[in-house]
């Protein structure tokens, strides 16, 4: 019986999809958060971080000239690794199915 | 080992070959300067060398496949195109104005520096791997598949749009990029400016028009490498010499309290103080004359007839005679010419007289007030930069040529990593040449200064890039004494620290791969969207893929020499515009872009509503506010500045794609397959 098979892969097809785009959402979303906090948090309180010093840089100079620079970084790097986790995931629940 | 390793393994090799070639080459540079050779004949060399370097790329990736033109045959490992998109992105304002600006405004400048890597927060997260999964050829094309519309849906009007933000964007862009070509080369090699600007394009073109987008891929790697080495080498010099530490980035940190202290002290310095005073009194008799005006005009131009008839009838000496009939010939002409001139010098005065600002203090100002909105305008900025990063076409259009979704997720990861390899070293050698200046340079000698001064100031005479006169005739260099400008910080670096001028050759070519990077990747940009979008895909549909390749060649010819030309015409205004292309990029294609691949009800019309909405608010902005422009800075509003424009722009977009998409049909189902399609993983 050929039809009902395939409606079924098919099916399972789809919700595999969608669990992978609501986790791709779910992880755009909370990076995205990362990134806005950390743009905004590093300009709006720069006054206030001023008198904190790392290493010889006020916190407020270190936080704009490196260390924004850096989060943008770690947040690109954390979206590849955990995307392409994701990506496995799925491609093994469709293998994993008959 | 599979195919795709292969290819990275071979392509590694090539490039460390090529550093080392490079290596030996600065080597043998270092030794014949050593020996005596003319400082002319190292520009020469550098720039003969690196120009005929890309053309050999070009020539060797040459290439008439449409895949391998348009897309690099789509399998540019993830290290490298990130190297690629690195040098698209480091342009020439990145490499020679960048840390000129930062010397210059302090923390106001570090802005750039989060606007311009934040952005690639939002390509990765937003629009790379959607564009790299839809696989298709350009910008343009991916919104016209994505929204429809149009006779037959096929887009047409989206696309037109599209095409013509992309060039909006990239040539205002394109033209500042190939003017600064003409500017490093004339200035190092000694030939007219618009020579200076045929021979950079001569070597854009043999790249870009034989090879497309794989022979500009391949010479972009080249390109950032030398952009990288010409960094690096002035700012650890100068890390070493000052903080004993090779590393610029980490070492900064350690001048950064000795250079505040060194401001503090300059700041109530008498000698100072009494400089400044000067300027003011200058400003204020300029001010007097102003008022006065047109009497003022009429007694100033009798004054200098007057000294030019006192010295002809004195029999003064010939040299005597020119300098009073030059001060004839500039005496403005009208009361007109007279009240911008001296308003412009007042102006000019005034600046001079103010307070220098602590370089690491944010947001200074005399109150609470001034300072937040110094505060709101740094933020807005930040936002317009980063929008604006995500919605450049040149560097969107690189997330096409990765081998898979994967891939163009790591590309912009490499690409932020390249980057950040010089932008983290921007700050540093603001703060370090700022330390060398206000140390060594400040309080030295008038009859000993160094040469470099001399050699920038004679460059261009009417608007000298440095000055250093001295105002209270004390025979001493105080700071308020010096006048620099932002762009010959970075070139004048290596004789600021010393080094011999082998790497200041090394940095023009640094400067120059900047500028014919970007300026590559520009062009392609603008005439793919030409013959891609607009002859292919509405003109001549039928068009064979030969005929295809051999339009856009032409038409990549064509721009070029138009950018040239444009550039040629020293044209202020556009240069001026440049920082609004980002504010333009963002309102036009971001709301599109980010909500096309998120939002599955944002149709046809909503995206052209979004795009015409968002550039009209955004253009109206800068028109209103921008004096350069046209407009009056007393209509801004939240007191944000035009280069913001795209504060107000982008929201306007969104709201006007949400309102109009809910208002109108929903997409059809075959838009809603193909987001669906975007959207599935591999």
């Amino acid at each position: 019986m050929p039809i009902p098979d395939h409606a079924a892969r098919r099916a399972r097809l789809l919700a595999a999809r969608a669990a992978h785009w609501r986790h791709a959402r779910r992880v755009t979303a909370l990076l995205l958060a990362l990134w806005l906090a950390t743009s905004f948090g590093a300009v709006w309180f720069a006054r206030d971080l001023a008198q904190w010093s790392l290493f010889g840089w006020p916190l407020s100079f270190y936080m704009a000239a490196q260390g924004a620079s850096l989060v943008y970084l770690a947040i690109i790097g954390a979206y590849a690794w955990l995307m392409r986790r994701a990506d496995m995931r799925y491609a093994q629940q469709l293998e994993g199915a008959p | 080992m599979t195919k795709a390793q292969r290819h990275f393994r071979k392509l590694s090799r090539y490039y460390l070959w090529f550093t080392a070639c490079f290596g030996a080459f600065l080597v043998a540079l270092a030794l014949l300067e050593n020996e005596g050779m003319p400082r002319l004949w190292i520009g020469y060399l550098f720039m003969f060398a690196t120009i005929v370097l890309y053309a050999t790329i070009g020539v060797i990736s040459r290439t008439a496949n449409v895949t391998e033109y348009y897309v690099a045959g789509r399998r540019v490992p993830a290290l490298f195109n990130g190297m690629a998109t690195a040098a698209d992105w480091i342009s020439a304002a990145s490499f020679i104005s960048l840390a000129g600006g930062l010397y210059l405004h302090g923390f106001d400048g570090l802005a750039y520096i989060m606007g311009w890597t934040g952005g690639y927060c939002l390509v990765a997260l937003l629009i790379a791997p959607y564009l790299r999964k839809s696989a298709q050829f350009t910008i343009p094309d991916f919104l016209a598949a994505r929204y429809g519309g149009g006779a037959g849906g096929r887009g047409a009007p989206v696309r037109a749009m599209a095409v013509g933000a992309t060039i909006i964007v990239s040539f205002t862009y394109v033209v500042a990029q190939i003017y600064a070509v003409g500017l490093i080369a004339s200035r190092f090699t000694g030939v007219d400016f618009s020579v200076g600007i045929f021979l950079g394009l001569a070597s854009i073109l043999v790249c870009s028009f034989l090879g497309g987008m794989r022979a500009i891929t391949w010479t972009q790697v080249a390109q950032y490498i030398i952009i990288l080495v010409a960094f690096l080498i002035p700012t650890m010099w100068l890390s070493v010499k000052h903080a004993d530490n090779p590393i610029p980035q980490v070492a900064y940190g350690a001048v950064l309290p000795r250079l505040a202290a060194r401001e503090a002290q300059l700041l109530h310095d008498p000698k100072e103080i009494d400089v400044r005073q000067r300027f003011r009194e200058r400003a204020d008799a300029l001010s007097s004359r102003l008022a006065a005006l047109p009497a003022s005009w009429e007694a100033g131009r009798r004054e200098v007839q007057r000294q030019l008839d006192a010295v002809r009838l004195s029999n003064g000496s010939l040299s005597d005679l020119r300098a009073a009939e030059r001060g004839l010939i500039a005496y403005p002409k009208t009361p007109a010419d007279a009240a911008r001139l001296w308003a412009s010098q007042r102006d000019a005065n005034l600046a001079r007289a103010t307070v220098p600002e602590a370089h690491a203090t944010p947001f200074p100002g005399p109150d609470q007030a001034s300072s937040d909105i110094r505060r709101n305008n740094f933020l807005a900025l930040v936002l317009c930069l980063m929008l604006g990063t995500a919605a450049l076409p040149h560097i969107l259009m690189r997330s096409y040529t990765t081998a898979s979704v994967h891939a163009s997720r790591q590309s912009v990861f490499w690409t932020l990593f390249f980057i950040l390899l010089i932008y983290l070293t921007i700050p540093a050698l603001a703060v370090l040449a700022k330390y060398d200046i206000y140390t060594s340079l400040v309080g030295s000698d008038f009859s000993a200064l160094p040469n470099w001064i001399a050699y920038w100031a004679n460059i261009d005479k009417l608007n000298p890039l440095i000055s250093v006169v001295d105002i209270n005739g004390d025979g001493i260099v105080q700071l308020a004494e010096i006048a620099i400008d932002g762009d010959v910080l970075v070139l004048a670096t290596p004789e600021i620290g010393g080094l011999p001028y082998v790497i200041s050759g090394l940095v023009a070519a640094g400067g120059l791969a900047a500028a014919l990077s970007t300026a590559d990747g520009l062009l392609l940009a603008i005439s793919n969207a030409l013959s891609h979008d607009v002859y292919y895909k509405m003109v001549d549909p039928k068009a064979s893929t030969q005929k295809r390749v051999t339009i856009s060649k032409l038409l990549l010819l064509a721009v070029a020499f138009i950018a040239a030309y444009a550039a040629s015409q020293k044209p202020a205004d556009i240069l001026s515009l440049v920082g609004a292309a980002f504010s333009l990029a963002a309102s036009l294609l971001f709301p599109a872009l980010a909500l096309g691949v998120f939002w599955k009800r944002a149709n046809h019309a909503g995206a052209m509503a979004g795009m015409l909405t968002g550039f009209l608010v955004c253009l109206f902005y800068m028109l209103h506010t921008n004096p350069i422009l046209g407009g009056n800075a007393a209509s801004q509003w939240f007191q944000i500045a035009p280069i913001s424009a795209g504060v107000f722009g982008v929201p306007a977009g969104i709201i006007a794609l949400v309102v109009v998409s809910l208002l109108t049909r929903a997409p059809d189902h075959a838009a809603q397959g193909l987001l669906d399609h975007i959207r599935a993983p591999e």
